[in-house]
């Protein structure tokens, strides 16, 4: 607690100052993704909840916004997992063990794991999407007599782009979580699913007044996601996702994030459908 | 002393004694417009102006603001500005004021802005009250920005051979005290000034074609109205509009290395919601895509969002972004196009 009272002075008095992390691990998950282990100064804890995220600073390459994938349960560091798409991740991916880069935050609104408590969860993860339902499904796994039945569906384009495979394979093993997998191209080694995400949903088991359906991924999966939810009578407020914006500050000032009236780097990233609902026209994700 | 006053010809020795206490910002002539500048010399101030082309904005939230050093090996930090230095805002039109009261409810909002803040710490101001329009872009009156609303140290109001101030802050006070030639306003000063606000009814009129509240029902209503459309097929996302704007605030963040390429600045520089990237992640979706999006959000930022989180709105009525428009987009006709489009609705 104290580490996160530090923390939150930080946000108050710099809020643009970014803290020393140390990369203590790195290594390419697949050929585009890599994974960071990061150790804060002093060794504090991030002390974040499963679904915030820290600006990550670069000296010369400014910063960026990346989702925490560790769960605040693992003690000691904090993991992210970053695509190379730009100027900035390109930089970070050169980076390695030993490293130094800035930390900011965690800023946003995580998962509401507090409400989840006693409900099934129905994760469903497009892509990318996995990178910050990983913390929160590590979460639930060191706290699992906290949570109901676990249903995890994963969706990517290709088996290649599967992401965090040792770890989801032992996900698998795990007599109290289900888990199914699915890609849109398969090669001849592939044993799974093919097809869109979408196409696994209509054959889950749920109950859906006791269910909390959580769903990473990109815009265009929400829309025909929350359709297939909504099938299955899931209450708005109970269907959970994790919106992406671009974001310069965290702090709900530089803009970037705005959906309509809503910084989503302070209110969000994470929103229920209800709130999305409320949305007029600008918001991507929301099913038409 | 609630009121004094001073006489015209003891303005500038005033004035000269303002400047010895702090920097002294004022609006003076840049060839047709005007602009906010230090003052050397007090004849170079304008009290007749019309909004200047950038509001005093540039001073307590710096287009290019620096954050902090940094050192890449060893990593470190530092602080980039050492100290605030105090500074009068004077002869500020009432709807400036009104966007440095915008300014200090979205800086002060958890999490504060620290930058923000000391800046604002270390301001005076010194408003000066129009008597007349300063031309036809401004719509202060339907905002309610035509005559003082708190926010300043100081109002002057011109009465004819003198100006009457209101002090309405210790700071304000500590600025009139103990000067001879300023003197506490009388009962004859008081009505004068009553005399001159009754004038200005007969002068300003409301702008919009209907009440504000309206204005704010109308917008809740036509998201999706073609005015939009219309709008953004004219814009040319050149972000004029918002850098003149007294209550925008978006920014962008960069470093600049030194030549060592070891060390360097961050800073914040002012961006515009206009501008073609503005939403846009690495990934490539671009959340705000059309023109006709972008001034539609600019809109809602100035007359639905903030009213419902703080109850006010972004809209000073300066008229500086319908002055500034390379499209002759204009702010009344707009709004006055979605009041019409409403009664034609009912």
């Amino acid at each position: 607690m104290i580490d996160r009272e530090i923390l939150l002075a930080k946000i108050k008095t710099t809020p643009y100052k970014p803290m020393k992390g140390k990369i203590i691990e790195a290594r390419m998950l697949t050929e585009k993704e890599k994974f960071f282990r990061i150790e804060l100064e002093g060794k504090i804890n991030l002390s974040h909840e499963p679904g915030q995220f820290v600006m990550v600073s670069i000296f010369g390459f400014t910063e960026a916004p990346i989702s925490i994938c560790s769960s605040p349960t693992d003690k000691g560091f904090f993991d992210l997992t970053v695509r190379n798409v730009g100027v900035f991740t390109d930089k970070l991916h050169k980076l390695g063990r030993g490293d130094i880069v800035g930390i900011r935050g965690p800023f946003g609104i995580g998962f509401p794991i507090d409400n989840m408590f006693g409900y099934d969860i129905l994760i469903v993860a497009g892509g990318l999407g996995i990178v910050p339902l990983r913390s929160l499904i590590r979460y639930i796994m060191h706290h699992k007599n906290d949570f109901g039945h676990v249903q995890i569906l994963i969706g990517c384009k290709t088996p290649q782009e599967l992401l965090f495979k040792e770890e989801t394979k032992e996900w698998m093993r795990r007599s109290e979580i289900r888990m199914n997998c699915t890609v849109d191209r398969a090669d001849p080694d592939w044993h799974g699913n093919i097809g869109l995400i979408t196409t696994l949903i209509p054959g889950v088991d749920i109950i859906p007044a006791r269910t909390y359906a959580v769903v990473v991924g990109p815009p265009i999966m929400y829309r025909f996601v929350i359709v297939e939810l909504l099938k299955k009578n899931i209450p708005d407020h109970q269907i959970i996702v994790s919106l992406e914006r671009r974001m310069r500050c965290g702090l709900g000032k530089c803009g970037h994030c705005q959906v309509e009236g809503v910084y989503v780097c302070q209110s969000g990233p994470v929103f229920n459908y209800s709130q999305l609902r409320s949305f007029k026209g600008e918001c991507h994700e929301k099913a038409v | 002393m609630k009121y004094a006053v001073i006489k015209k010809e003891d303005l500038n020795k005033w004035v000269e004694h303002l400047k010895k206490t702090a920097r002294l910002y004022a609006p003076k002539k840049k060839e047709n417009q005007f602009i906010f500048r230090p003052i050397k010399d007090v004849n170079e101030i304008t009290l007749k102006y019309i909004p200047t082309i950038l509001p005093p904005k540039k001073y307590y939230y710096p287009q290019k603001e620096k954050l902090f050093r940094f050192k890449i090996k060893p990593f470190k930090t530092a602080k980039a500005i050492k100290a605030f230095e105090e500074y009068i805002l004077f002869a500020v039109h009432t709807c400036d004021i009104a966007g440095i009261q915008c300014m200090d409810v979205i800086f002060r909002e958890g999490p504060e802005d620290p930058n923000y803040l000391n800046r604002k710490d270390k301001m005076t101001i010194i408003g000066i009250e129009c008597l007349e329009y300063c031309d036809k872009y401004a719509n202060c009156t339907s905002m309610g920005n035509h005559v003082p609303r708190g926010g300043y140290d100081l109002m002057m109001v011109d009465l004819g051979e003198k100006f009457i101030l209101h002090i309405n802050s210790e700071k304000g006070e500590r600025l009139v005290h103990g000067l001879a030639y300023i003197k506490e306003a009388d009962e004859k000063d008081m009505l004068n000034l009553e005399r001159v606000r009754e004038a200005k009814k007969k002068v300003f009129k409301e702008e919009f074609n209907a009440s504000l509240i309206k204005v704010y029902e109308t917008f809740d209503k036509h998201f999706a109205s073609k005015v939009w459309q219309d709008v953004g097929r004219r814009c040319v996302a050149c972000g004029n509009c918002t850098n003149v704007c007294p209550t925008c605030y978006c920014f962008d963040v960069m470093d600049e290395m030194e030549l060592s390429l070891n060390q360097g600045m961050r800073y914040r520089i002012w961006n515009s919601c206009q501008m073609d990237d503005f939403a846009k992640v690495a990934g490539g979706e671009d959340f705000r895509k059309g023109r006709d999006g972008r001034q539609r959000h600019r809109y809602y930022r100035k007359f639905k969002y903030p009213v419902d989180k703080f109850n006010r709105y972004f809209c000073t009525g300066c008229g500086r972004c319908t002055r500034t428009c390379m499209a002759q987009i204009s702010l009344v006709e707009t709004v006055n196009s979605l009041l019409a489009e409403e009664g034609e609705l009912r």
